[in-house]
């Protein structure tokens, strides 16, 4: 794909995050979507494409009164609005449609109006994963972590610093669901979900949305706002078992997904200055940073301990406070997208001062899927 | 109301060998008739060459814990926290998910990389699941 050929010329989450029980899942996706519209100056019959996932984009199309002449309703879990931006970007390059909506919204905490989601018991994760216990995320998704810590020399401290640093983010940022302070220690005695992580290093679970708008370079600086270009991306599958996974050393789907994203944007790592990986639980920054070619793996744990993505730190990562601790309502790659575009914008509540470059990376499932995009706020 | 059941398997045609064969108290792999390749879960062709010349065959039974987690909370149903849930690396080399029997539930007692071997553990008339012990000598 061209290098900034498509920009986010719209970007918002919805009107409150955190517990909004007085909204059903599929208007936390009209609130997000009327945000962005509004946020780029446009009117709904401007939308000729639309992405969303879980919720289908007829759906959102219909709730919302858009006719479109492109759809995309990739549903890889939290990362899918990742591949959306990619897939919309290519399709907006191909002429197949010119302005892009892509929704997302989970009522995750007041669960109203929200799909079931459900493991068939013959499907291939009911006969072979479901039997043995499993039961939601938090007693998967760590499932390979302690063959990671063997393998690479990782800290059960140096993972507990992810959630401390990302909480001194969550307190700079006013929308932040959880901005008290917390040392390793507190995290470290925090309750104990599924050993090794305790409820300090899973998740937070919330209601919310977010909506964004591409449209092609050309177009992008008639809008009120500065234009944020898509310079590179990345996306991939593995498997959705994660006990099938090839190695718990690392995540297949990001090796995959991050360095095509650096490939296509003609980039070097020490370019970033901005990286958002999402957090849905502690472990994922350290395979991100070592999957994505910042370090080898045997490093990330103690380049996190160390400071080096904390607020004044030379790589500042999840600047919004992350999945732990900004608000995570189930899927949570739209946030990730929504505080790159607000540092491009130079317009985050915690900005990373002169930031150029933003990587964005996303996980769906239980290492199942990834996507990477790429912002630059220069042409 | 009822408490909700224990997640129970359901056998689909190409999976029913491996559901039979742990109620025969055997834990059965499949392997490619052309290029080797032992792969799990079941399925009637060669993930690695397309091939569907596969057979079926009963493994050692033998592996080593190669991660696992311990379940404290939310438990599913019919388990009685804290459990773990690990993943088995067998000898002919798939890796599968399973729970480890007769071993403290415990950080201490559940070291990675220690020896383990099947073990049967009967769900109803129709389902026995494969769990592992820690291997004997
Ligand atoms: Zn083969």
């Amino acid at each position: 794909m061209r290098r900034n050929a498509v920009a986010v010329v719209g970007a918002a989450e919805t009107t409150e995050l955190g517990v909004i029980p007085n909204m059903s899942q599929i208007q936390l996706h009209a609130d997000a979507a009327l945000n962005a519209i509004k946020d780029a100056g446009l009117k709904l019959s401007d939308i000729d494409g639309i992405a969303t996932a879980v919720e289908t984009p007829q759906q959102i199309a219909h709730y919302l009164g858009i006719t479109p002449t492109w759809v995309d309703g990739t549903s890889v879990g939290g990362c899918s609005f990742m591949l959306h931006v990619r897939h919309a970007a290519a399709a907006i390059e191909a002429g197949l449609c010119k302005t892009v909506l892509i929704t997302h919204a989970e009522s995750g905490k007041s669960m109203i109006g929200k799909l079931p989601r459900s493991m068939p018991a013959d499907s291939l994760q009911g006969q072979f994963e479901a039997p043995y216990g499993v039961y939601g995320p938090p007693s998967m998704f760590p499932i390979p972590v302690l063959r990671y810590m063997k393998t690479h020399g990782i800290t059960h401290e140096q993972i507990a610093s992810v959630a401390v640093f990302q909480r001194e983010w969550a307190a700079k940022n006013p929308r932040a669901m959880m901005k008290a302070p917390i040392t390793v220690d507190d995290v470290l005695n925090s309750k104990m979900i599924a050993y090794p992580f305790r409820i300090l290093q899973c998740c937070l679970v919330t209601d919310g949305g977010g909506a964004l708008i591409l449209t092609s370079a050309d177009r992008a600086k008639d809008f009120p706002n500065k234009p944020v270009y898509i310079l590179g991306t990345g996306e991939s599958v593995e498997t959705p078992m994660v006990s099938q996974m090839k190695t718990f050393d690392s995540s297949g789907a990001f090796t995959v997904a991050g360095p095509t994203a650096f490939r296509e944007a003609g980039i070097a790592h020490k370019d970033v200055d901005h990286l958002m990986i999402y957090d849905a639980f502690a472990h994922l920054p350290l395979y991100g940073l070592g999957d994505l070619g910042f370090m080898p793996h045997e490093e990330t744990g103690k380049f996190i301990a160390d400071g080096n993505t904390r607020p004044g730190g030379k790589l500042p990562m999840n600047t919004n406070g992350g999945g732990l601790s900004y608000m995570h309502s189930g899927m949570y790659g739209m946030y990730a997208l929504q505080e790159s575009v607000r540092q491009m914008r130079g317009i985050a509540p915690a900005q990373v001062p002169g930031a150029k470059i933003s990587v964005c990376h996303g996980v769906g499932g239980m290492f199942a899927a990834s996507g990477t995009v790429i912002f630059t706020n220069e042409k | 109301m009822a408490e909700p059941a224990r997640a129970r398997p359901k056998p689909t045609p190409e999976t029913q060998h491996y559901w039979d064969g742990a109620k025969a108290g055997e834990l059965r792999l499949q392997r490619c008739d052309d290029c080797s390749n032992v792969y799990f879960p079941p399925r009637p062709f060669c993930p690695s060459c397309a091939s569907r010349k596969v057979s079926v065959f009963q493994a050692s039974g033998k592996g080593f814990l190669y991660s696992y987690v311990i379940n404290h909370r939310p438990a599913a149903p019919g388990f009685t926290p804290p459990y773990a849930i690990a993943v088995v690396e067998l000898d002919e080399g798939p890796r599968l998910m399973s729970s480890i029997i007769d071993c403290p539930q415990t950080p201490e007692a559940l070291e990675l990389d220690m020896k383990l071997e099947v073990a049967f553990e009967k769900l109803d008339d129709t389902i026995t699941l494969p769990v592992f012990r820690p291997a004997k000598g």
